[in-house]
């Protein structure tokens, strides 16, 4: 929200307090300033590079070179139509000024002005935003020759002030501007952008700020006697005959169906306004504020909102008087029907639903409360008489309302976070003030006020210890009533501490404990937060007992990275047809609101993720990628019933890509041959006795079709499948933009591979020697390596403490159909052995595997 | 007889003078002091020397042997000193050309940053607690005290989960860690319900928001909560406990502030500061020259999250914090653009 800094004046004083003070008070008090905007003020020059604490923008204005003038006479230029020349007076002496402004054209020649003009005036030398560039560039008057004549200064425009980017006609000033006075002096401003959080709804307007920086500064708040305070009564003594009208409680009733939906109800009528632009100043702060200006009746619903935070709505007397005919006009609010249709004063028809909420009269429906009026009875240039609505409406209801029809609108912005309802009165009384201040008018005696749901002034016990023990610090009752006091809070000191009533502007202060909270909340904001000591926590350690799932993962992920693997992190977020490329599935958990196509479910393949991350990075040399993280399973059978029902799995997976070289190519290494089968399962060899599991066998891939059927296997821990790992199908592997290495990929379920118990236990290393042999054996080409090995170490016994296969080898001196595979053997036992005790050994191995897989030794 | 080994002597150091290489080294050995070397043999000859030439003689021609043979030892170390000079010499290497670079593995640089965080965490007694990714509508905002349509939901965009008849309690993706608040508290109270013990964890995983993939905004972060229960803890202690986190995650000299803001699972709320730690608070591009960088979100638990939890607000009390492990890394390393981290491009990974 963005508050003109001399608005704020209106009702506090802040002299001698910086802007930028004032800045950082509220920004540390929630209320955080995102920028200030210098619309003429002085403004602090920052070099580069230099600290500011906020963002800065705008322009200061020389009180020297731009000033208050009046022009007096508006000439024709001798050489250009479009041009005109102004006499013009700066307070000082006569200037000719030449200017092609629209606003002032049609004076031309009319010779002396009745009444002179007020602008603003820029003499030679001044720093301003030039007027015809696109966006804001800073230029310096200079003097030059326009078609002839001597141009030194300007009338200036509020693009070339900062004010707004308009450029096309010249601010014309109030008739009131004093002539030769400092613009900056006059009307020189700067504008606070400030985050409203929603919690600090009740502050979006000027006086909700203005009471916060009373609270932090410990300035008046000045509004005793003033406009909040005014009552209908001497408003209408202030209008002299209005006494005579009657009241607008004659000639309007209003009826509320639902209370919860529209606590209260406020109108109020103002007769014989005439429409017409509003006083500069008026219209200044409004834009500076972000609001347009329209003309004076509209802009006073919009400036008594933006100043005291209660939405209003204008609607045209006549019209509504039309439609009653002979009747009593009859307001009335109730929930559309659906399919009921309302045109907005935006010209968009909308079709209605039961959850919105109208302002009817018997004839039916003139707007959407609450968010925007309808076009039918709104206010025209010929409206004479003005029917003032302020309302308060569920903000649950508006919310849904303006969200539904997307609308979102500066009404909608307030009462979608809570307008409390004691604020309808205090806003139409302050409309009709604006409105016949800028307008002229009587305003009719009474507001018609329909009030059925009203609101509780929450009260709240609050004592020392209760601040002691969720605050941590030290304050008496006197003191905590004299923080919430600023904030206009009644305090009550009690027997037991003190009693606390919340402002009636506030929706945000419960009761009973929660209350509590929202009231330290305030005695912390008022104390302030950096006043409050730094303490440790005296409260008991609990028990320290780890996470051994998380811890578990960690291990894993060391384990990898010890192999060499890099962890990637993946989005969750896929489409079936990037999964479709690995394998389809039609079972997804999906997005109801996706961002885009290809991140319409969540993934199932986590191996997926991990091959789009290689293929985005397949111009490296080698790639070896891993991820450890969820993938998504629909629950489609949950038997639940519970609030959870429904969720979907989200087991734990691992997967690993490796492909390209083995070896990181140099100078002297040229030429690596590629990752293969083997490399995968070295590492995974690495990760699984890391883990501490040994009983580890491979076996067939049948199910998975995306792998190599002949250069893939299941991993199995235990006799259960773990995992699964092998060289990508050429045929998956055609689906992605890979080079020519093969893509060598794993997957294992973690959750299954977590609760394997490990088996592997840490030896003694032994103290005798060991021996040493290598045997190689002739077998047929269809044993498997494992089942030799598992012969060799059955047979041996436990003093043959390792096999190692060295050598595997087919060819012309083994023969068709056979391979010969040679072991390294280490025999070692308690007692030294000798050459002869592990040759007993050795031949009673030789013979075993003879006689079981007719395997020869080879000699 | 003496007169031959001076002879012997002098003619045996001058050919030793002369000698520059091992070999004839060697050969100078075995001509010299060798078995039949000319001074061997004298020392042969001795049986038939007289009596009283015998001591003379011995006592010479031990002299002379000692002499060459520590000549010899002498010439011996010059040849090996001046052959290993000359092999030093010739095997010199280009140093500059490159190294030879071994693949190792690295964790992300989020899980890297998680696990600094955390592992500050654990030395405080936080300790890890992990929950789901997709939640309801009731554990991600209901009972974090953001009722439906409440709005403070504005301030969390969020991916909805397609399922039918769930009325006001959609499935979706978190869009914060801090429905693991829940659970946690539901956790330990109901291991003693009547008096439950004192929670501190650390709750770190990915959380969702919807927001369009650019430089500046992400549809996935992680995230890092700390959550403190007990019945003696204060906002006092809240300030005491971030402060010595900052303290620890960026440094000694860290200076803080704390600025009201607004969360609905917590009251008082407020958003945390560090001075910028890139230009220690002078200002800069990083700090957008304010001096402030800021880090993190905190406040004391809401009585009302408190009770759903199982949690009496009139015993209990409690304070929250959040974080995001790669705002601070993009902070700390000055990342402009946040796509890179789920990006993974190797050549951003490997500089981590």
């Amino acid at each position: 929200m963005k508050i003109p800094l001399s608005w704020l004046k209106d009702f506090i004083d802040l002299d001698g307090i910086s802007i930028e003070d004032i800045a950082r008070k509220l920004t540390l008090a929630g209320l955080e300033v995102d920028e200030i905007l210098y619309a003429g003020l002085p403004m602090p020059v920052y070099k580069e590079g230099e600290k500011h604490e906020f963002k800065t923008n705008g322009i200061a204005w020389d009180r020297e070179k731009i000033v208050v003038a009046e022009i007096r006479e508006v000439k024709a230029h001798p050489n250009a139509d479009k041009l005109t020349l102004l006499d013009l007076f700066d307070g000082q002496q006569e200037q000719v000024v030449l200017t092609g402004a629209p606003n002032i054209f049609h004076l031309k020649g009319t010779g002396k002005l009745e009444k002179p003009i007020k602008v603003a005036y820029a003499k030679e030398g001044s720093t301003l935003y030039d007027g015809h560039a696109d966006g804001q560039v800073l230029m310096t008057l200079k003097r030059a020759k326009i078609r002839g004549v001597d141009s030194y200064s300007m009338v200036c425009s509020e693009k070339e002030l900062g004010i707004t980017d308009e450029s096309d006609g010249i601010i014309i000033l109030d008739d009131d501007a004093p002539v030769g006075m400092p613009l900056a002096e006059y009307i020189g401003d700067a504008v606070l952008d400030i985050s409203i959080l929603p919690n600090m709804a009740r502050n979006a307007n000027v006086i909700g700020i203005a009471r916060e920086l009373a609270a932090l500064t410990g300035s008046e708040l000045k509004v005793a006697g003033s406009k909040l305070q005014v009552q209908p009564s001497t408003l209408r003594k202030a209008q002299g005959n209005a006494l005579n009208l009657p009241p607008v409680t004659d000639l309007v009733e209003i009826e509320i169906t639902n209370p919860e939906l529209n606590p209260r109800f406020v109108a109020g009528l103002i007769r014989n306004v005439e429409i017409k632009p509003s006083p500069y100043q008026i219209q200044r702060r409004l834009k500076l504020a972000g609001i347009r200006a329209i003309n004076n009746i509209v802009d006073a619903t919009n400036y008594a909102m933006l100043e005291l935070g209660e939405p209003l709505h204008a609607f045209d007397y006549d019209v509504l008087k039309a439609r009653a005919g002979k009747n009593k006009i009859k307001i009335s609010t109730r929930a559309a029907k659906d399919g009921e249709k309302l045109t907005t004063l935006d010209g968009v028809e909308r079709k209605l639903t039961s959850t919105n909420v109208l302002v009817c009269d018997e004839k039916g429906s003139l707007s959407l409360a609450g968010v925007m009026g309808g076009s039918e009875s709104e206010v025209s240039d010929k409206t004479k008489n003005i029917l003032l609505e302020g309302a308060a409406w569920n903000f649950i209801n508006i919310r849904r309302t303006a969200k539904q029809h997307n609308l979102p609108s500066e009404a909608s912005f307030r009462f979608s976070r809570g307008v409390h309802p004691s604020l309808a009165e205090h806003g139409v009384t302050l409309g009709l003030n604006y409105m016949a201040q800028w307008a002229g008018g009587e305003i009719t005696p009474n507001l018609v006020d329909a009030y059925p749901l009203k609101p509780k002034d929450s009260v709240v016990d609050v004592t020392s210890h209760d601040v002691k023990r969720l605050l941590g610090i030290d304050l008496t009752p006197e003191e905590i009533a004299n923080l919430l006091t600023r904030l206009d809070f009644a305090c009550e000191i009690t027997s037991y501490g003190l009693q606390v009533t919340a402002p009636n502007h506030r929706m945000d202060i419960a009761e009973g404990v929660v209350g509590l909270a929202d009231v330290l909340e305030e005695v912390a904001r008022s104390y302030g937060y950096d006043n409050i000591p730094t303490t440790s926590m005296a409260d008991a350690l609990p028990p320290q007992v780890g996470n051994p799932v998380h811890e578990w993962e960690e291990h894993l992920r060391d384990l990898l990275v010890a192999a060499g693997l890099q962890e990637v992190v993946t989005y969750r977020m896929t489409s079936p047809e990037r999964e479709a490329r690995l394998s389809a599935s039609e079972n997804y958990v999906r997005i109801a609101n996706p961002i885009a196509p290809e991140r319409s479910v969540l993934r199932r393949s986590l191996l997926t993720s991990v091959l789009e991350i290689a293929e985005k990075n397949a111009r490296a040399e080698s790639i070896t990628l891993f991820e450890v993280g969820s993938v998504f399973e629909p629950n489609g059978n949950d038997s639940s019933t519970g609030s959870e029902r429904g969720l979907p799995h989200e087991p734990r997976k691992l997967a690993i890509v490796m492909t390209g070289s083995r070896l990181a190519s140099a100078w002297d290494v040229k030429d690596s041959p590629n990752f293969d089968f083997f490399d995968m399962k070295g590492r995974l060899e690495l990760l699984l006795s890391g883990l501490r599991l040994t009983d580890i066998s491979y076996t067939a891939n049948e199910s998975h079709q995306h792998l190599h059927p002949g250069k893939s296997t299941e991993v199995k821990v235990s006799g259960q499948v773990v995992g699964v790992f092998g060289e990508l199908h050429p045929l998956a592997k055609e689906k992605f933009e890979f080079g020519d290495a093969a893509i060598i990929v794993a997957e294992f379920d973690l959750d299954l591979l977590r609760k394997l118990n490990p088996t592997y236990g840490i030896k003694a290393v032994p103290e005798t020697p060991p021996i040493y042999e290598d045997i190689a054996v002739i077998v047929d080409d269809s044993v498997e390596a494992n089942a030799v090995e598992a012969l060799i170490r059955q047979t041996g016994g436990k003093t043959v403490t390792n096999v190692r296969l060295f050598d595997v080898y087919r060819g012309d001196q083994v023969g068709a159909g056979k391979k010969s595979l040679a072991y390294s053997l280490t025999y070692q036992s308690d007692k030294t052995m000798t050459d002869a005790d592990a040759a007993a050994i050795r031949n009673k191995i030789v013979k075993r595997l003879e006689q079981t897989i007719g395997a020869k030794l080879r000699s | 007889m003496l007169d031959k080994l001076k002879e012997i002597e002098k003619s045996a150091l001058e050919s030793l003078a002369a000698i520059t290489d091992q070999t004839a080294l060697d050969s100078w050995r075995v001509a010299n002091v060798g078995r039949s070397s000319p001074l061997m043999q004298v020392f042969a000859g001795f049986g038939k020397l007289s009596k009283e030439e015998k001591p003379v003689v011995g006592a010479e021609a031990n002299r002379v042997k000692g002499t060459l043979e520590s000549a010899l030892e002498e010439k011996s170390k010059e040849v090996k000193n001046a052959a290993l000079a000359k092999s030093l010499e010739e095997e010199k290497l280009d140093v500059t050309l490159p190294g030879r670079s071994v693949n190792i593995g690295r964790l992300h640089p989020s899980t890297q940053q998680l696990r600094r965080v955390l592992a500050i965490l654990a030395e405080m007694g936080f300790q890890v607690y992990t929950s789901r990714e997709v939640e309801t509508d009731e554990m991600n905002f209901q009972m974090l005290n953001f009722p439906p349509d409440h709005p403070a939901r504005d301030m969390q965009d969020t991916f909805f989960i397609e399922a039918n008849g769930r009325g006001d309690n959609p499935i979706l993706m978190r869009t914060h860690t801090s429905p693991g608040q829940i659970h946690a508290m539901r956790e330990y109270a109901a291991t003693n319900p009547q008096d439950p013990p004192p929670i501190r964890i650390a709750l770190p995983g990915m959380c969702f928001r919807y927001e369009q993939i650019t430089a500046r905004s992400e549809i996935q972060f992680n995230q890092v909560e700390g959550l403190a229960i007990g019945k003696n803890i204060t906002f006092a202690d809240l300030k005491g406990t971030i402060a010595d986190f900052v303290r620890r995650m960026f440094g000694e000299g860290a200076r803080l502030r704390f600025r009201a803001s607004y969360f609905p699972f917590t009251e008082p709320s407020a958003e945390v500061d560090v001075e910028c730690f890139v230009c220690g608070g002078k200002g800069c591009q990083v700090c957008k020259n304010s001096g402030w960088l800021e880090i993190l979100g905190c406040g004391m638990v809401h009585p009302v999250v408190l009770q759903n939890g199982g949690y009496d607000p009139k015993i209990y009390s409690g304070f929250a914090w959040g974080m995001g492990p790669e705002r601070q890394l993009m902070l700390r390393n000055k990342i402009n653009d946040i796509r890179y981290f789920w990006g993974n491009d190797v050549r951003f990974l490997e500089q981590f």
